[in-house]
């Protein structure tokens, strides 16, 4: 986990580091296991291959959540707070998949409350192919002091 | 997305809140764990005590593990059938007769953060349906849903809303 940030190095253009990881059927059955999603298509090999038309069981969308969480946070350290997240799907991820992550930054403001959020666009991507796009609004700390976990109500607006 | 030519019980459906229910189990930091090291997050936020006190007043769950908390158990005793997640979607497929189904697009909003022994309350909204649309996959019909989440003192913690598809396989029995 890289050193936590402050709002005032973080700019638009910014790329963050990328993260690759590779992707096993443990992998995928222990995301889905994690997230209580017992649909067979996570975990039984036939299901997936012959009732749902996919090559293989497949991650499920928590657990790319998860994913997308980690990958951030890692960049922001444990200071940054996710405000949102939309993702699209347009391919899955299998076991034997090297997945990648990377994001960039595609633009910061200070609202109203004063909390200094970035976007992030952020591609999962399999051998160069874009499988899920994931936009995320993350708060981070105006400066040294600044927690945005302490914000709450009209102070929050995510 | 339009709701042109939906059947009546459909549309009466759009914008009600259904399936008000209370997850099964309070918040607990087992399965916080086991998503951490599902994807390996090193945050300290939910390894180290005294950063989580430092930083959120106390333990907390990763944000994204929102819908963790109302999938129901696989099994409990006297109980017959497995409970759906996520009912709405599946009485979609019921109604239009689409046996198979996937979610395309996710949108999640965090608000209070989800604490130890929190118990959440969700609900269900739908929020639309499109006209038949054919894909890569089969024939079918996009909703979205939207998954409200609370807590005991009925803050909101979050919002999640899906976009799924339900569709027949080109070639597959009616």
């Amino acid at each position: 986990m890289s050193a936590p940030l402050t709002f005032d190095a973080v700019h638009a253009g910014d790329d963050l580091p990328e993260l690759s990881y590779d992707v096993t059927a443990t992998t995928i059955v222990l995301g889905a296991l994690a997230a209580r999603d017992w649909r067979p298509m996570h975990h039984d090999y036939d299901f997936a291959v012959n009732r749902n038309g996919t090559q293989d069981i497949f991650m499920n969308t928590p657990n790319q959540a998860a994913w997308f969480e980690r990958y951030v946070t890692d960049w922001t350290g444990p200071k940054g707070r996710l405000g949102r997240m939309t993702f699209r799907m347009s391919g899955s991820v299998f076991p034997g998949d090297t997945m990648t992550l990377r994001a960039t930054v595609e633009s910061t403001e200070t609202d109203s409350a004063g909390c200094g959020w970035a976007k992030l666009a952020v591609a999962l991507t399999v051998a160069g192919e874009v499988k899920t796009t994931c936009s995320v609004r993350v708060a981070i700390p105006t400066d040294g002091d600044d927690n945005p976990w302490t914000r709450r109500g009209d102070q929050w607006v995510p | 997305m339009s709701t042109a030519a939906l059947p009546p019980e459909v549309e009466s459906l759009i914008g009600q809140v259904q399936y008000e229910e209370m997850g099964e189990f309070p918040v607990e930091r087992g399965y916080v764990w086991t998503t951490c090291a599902s994807v390996e997050n090193g945050n300290p936020l939910y390894w180290d005590d005294a950063v989580a006190q430092d930083i959120t007043n106390g333990p907390i769950a990763p944000p994204t593990m929102l819908s963790a908390w109302f999938r129901p158990h696989h099994w409990s005793p006297g109980r017959d059938v497995q409970p759906m997640p996520l009912q709405v979607h599946f009485d979609l497929k019921e109604i239009f007769g689409l046996p198979e189904a996937v979610m395309s697009d996710n949108t999640i909003i965090f608000y209070e953060p989800v604490r130890m022994g929190d118990r959440l309350r969700t609900r269900q909204i739908l929020r639309s349906v499109s006209e038949p649309k054919t894909t890569k996959l089969g024939a079918g019909r996009f909703w979205v849903i939207d998954v409200e989440y609370l807590n005991q003192r009925d803050e909101l913690v979050g919002v999640e809303s899906y976009t799924g598809f339900g569709y027949r396989r080109e070639g597959s029995p009616e």
